[in-house]
């Protein structure tokens, strides 16, 4: 990995290059909540003014720039009983300014599954593909637990990773195309006492974690406890409702469904996010529900990301980003969830 | 500045013309294609289920098109939907598949409506098959409850064509009453052929019945084979296959050579929507086809 350092208002003047060229995404204050406190969105922006890059988190993930939550897979046209099928990719590029480490290793778990091996989705690829990443360490949130599953740092699937050292920033460079884009504005050389800061500002970073949760051997844990009470008890809380799969970062589990127009003569195959805490989930024609109470859809929901998952890919699909937890209307707070069963086993 | 990203456009990728390998292998610009093919027959077998011939209308597409028994295709009527449907033909039967529809949902409503000639859309063949290579020089039970002889049919006509690579050979078959028999008409030919034993039993007999009566599990008290070194392909709804895969294992034989097909909704037939999850194997991908051990092993599968 290639390490630059850059000054702020240099970083500005390449945020106004991307500005000039592409459409930008970032950070963006919407509203204040409750308590006061910003709330945040990825948003398009026009200016490097609009955007906020001390953000804690935003509501929704990034998610919906590479897996939109609607997304026309093709189209048909109707003739004379026949049919034709077209399909288009999104090739537009664009690029999201100051994503966070749990956000990017979102991407990577991700990529492992619409990207890799198996039937890769041109879809996803072409998005991807065609977004450039500049990401972003912070001090983490309240409910910001990605330590505990190794995902605040980052060390790929991004062009650039700035981390915060005062007056500068100290770039990761993971791409060609982002090495030629820092060439374009002023940068300098990374000194000893940069990676003094560095690290420090690193260390800053982990300390600061007031959220934990241990995932030692979870996957064994959720076997072992596939009938326990605990379901039961947030499964009574759980309204099935959808929204924390729909700000996941990683949630990718989706729906088919096609539309017709008015006049007959056009269709659309149209793919929409769906959620395991549907009640239609796993329903089959003919009206058997697989999993037809709102426990066993919640525990699915963690079988998938803590042990399915691992079974597969090594390492859980939670990033730890609390998204979830915070958009709960039940209060459904997956590191209590997790205590909960780990208490389980000691009592 | 239009030089900071240039578009990347996944069409422009190369064109892979090698074999399907069964659609194991990756096809970028295959992810979403659908085969145009059109329904050649339709053969009426009961009041619910009607047999689909359908061909692939591209000569070059329907000449790569290969399957294993056991998997499945998804058939689109474009503006309905899309459904999983096991193949139901022989994997030596090239020109057309045979698919057996039950009337039971949107899509599957809209195909029994459909005329001859209908152009629908496939995508596949997905998923994992009967291992009949390994099965080879054993002998085998092939056992279906109901609807089961759809995915069944295929095995059975790799056992038939191929009767000399296998020890003994049972069908063993169970509906509910006798006007749900499918493929009736295929009976005497399977009965005709050296060495194949066809047992059918229904557990609502008619008056015209003359056959036993019971359940299926009924049939396998009158087998007579060496347990332990013979498999089994058992197809039907989950209670069925699971009292015929504990009999068959207080019999004697191992839960690893029983092989199932499970059947749960999907939408995309490539281990990407999640909806075939059980606990947190893929169903589209790791099966429909396991061994019964496997099944036993997966939470919330029967």
């Amino acid at each position: 990995m290639l390490f630059k350092i850059i000054e702020k208002d240099q970083f500005r003047r390449l945020v106004g290059i991307l500005l000039d060229s592409i459409e930008v995404i970032g950070p963006k204050q919407i509203d204040i909540d409750k308590d006061g406190k910003p709330v945040h969105q990825y948003l398009p922006v026009r200016s490097f003014a609009e955007l906020d890059l001390d953000y804690e988190t935003t509501e929704y993930s990034a998610k919906t720039y590479f897996l939109p939550y609607k997304e026309n897979l093709s189209t048909y046209r109707f003739g004379d009983a026949e049919w034709k099928q077209e399909i288009r990719y999104r090739l537009q590029p664009r690029a999201i300014v100051g994503l966070h480490a749990c956000d990017i290793n979102a991407l990577l778990k991700l990529d492992k599954v619409l990207a890799r091996d198996f039937f890769p989705s041109p879809y996803y690829i072409s998005r991807r593909k065609n977004t450039f990443i500049v990401g972003l360490d912070h001090m983490p949130g309240e409910h910001c637990f990605c330590k505990s599953l190794g995902t605040n740092t980052v060390t790929r699937g991004f062009d650039l990773f700035l981390t915060d050292l005062g007056e500068r920033y100290f770039v990761a460079v993971d791409s060609d195309r982002g090495y030629t884009l820092l060439q374009q504005v002023r940068t300098s050389d990374v000194t000893e006492q940069d990676t003094r800061d560095y690290l420090e500002a690193r260390k800053r970073i982990a300390a600061a974690f007031k959220t934990e949760v241990n995932i030692q051997n979870l996957p064994n844990l959720l076997d072992i406890e596939f009938e326990s009470e605990v379901w039961k008890k947030w499964g009574g809380k759980c309204l099935s409702c959808g929204s924390c799969a729909m700000v996941c970062p990683t949630c990718y589990c989706y729906g088919v469904t096609e539309r017709v127009s008015m006049d007959n003569t056009e269709g659309a195959k149209i793919r929409q996010l769906y959620s395991c805490n549907l009640l239609d989930f796993a329903a089959v024609a003919g009206g058997l529900n697989f999993r037809p109470r709102r426990e066993t859809r919640l525990k699915y929901r963690y079988y998938h990301q803590h042990r399915g998952f691992v079974e597969t890919y090594e390492e859980p699909k939670c990033v730890g980003c609390g998204r979830c937890s915070r958009v709960c209307l039940a209060g459904i707070n997956p590191p209590d969830v997790i205590r909960d069963l780990q208490a389980e086993v000691q009592s | 500045m239009s030089t900071v990203l240039h578009p990347y456009d996944v069409t422009k990728e190369s064109e892979i013309l090698e074999p399907l390998d069964f659609n194991r292998r990756s096809r970028l610009k295959h992810y979403d294609k659908t085969f145009r093919s059109q329904i050649i027959n339709i053969i009426r077998l009961t009041d619910k289920e009607k047999l689909f011939h359908v061909r692939i209308i591209d000569p070059a597409e329907r000449e790569r098109f290969a399957f294993l028994p056991g998997q499945f295709v998804m058939v689109e009527v474009p503006g309905y939907g899309e459904v999983p449907i096991s193949i139901s033909s022989s994997p030596s039967q090239k020109g057309f598949i045979e698919l057996c529809i039950r009337q039971a949902g949107v899509v599957t409503s809209v195909l029994h409506k459909a005329r001859r000639g209908a152009i629908v859309g496939l995508r596949g063949p997905f998923g994992t098959s009967f291992p009949m290579e390994k099965m080879k020089g054993h002998s085998i039970l092939l056992v279906a409850g109901g609807l089961g002889l759809a995915p069944l049919r295929a095995p059975i006509f790799y056992v038939t064509e191929n009767r000399a690579d296998f020890d003994q050979v049972h069908i063993l078959y169970g509906t509910l009453d006798p006007s749900q028999l499918l493929f009736d008409y295929q009976y005497e030919e399977w009965r005709r052929i050296d060495g194949v034993n066809l047992a059918i039993i229904v557990e609502k007999p008619d008056k015209n019945w003359t056959g036993p009566v019971g359940l299926v599990t009924k049939l396998l008290e009158n087998i007579d084979v060496p347990m332990h070194d013979t498999y089994a392909i058992v197809c039907g709804p989950p209670v069925m296959f699971k009292f015929v895969c504990n009999m068959l294992s207080r019999m004697g034989m191992p839960r690893d050579r029983m092989y199932v097909s499970l059947e749960r909704r999907m939408h995309c037939g490539m281990g990407k929507c999640c909806r075939c999850n059980v606990g947190s194997t893929y169903v589209c991908m790791d099966g429909p086809v396991f061994d019964y051990w496997t099944v036993m092993n997966l939470k919330e599968a029967i």
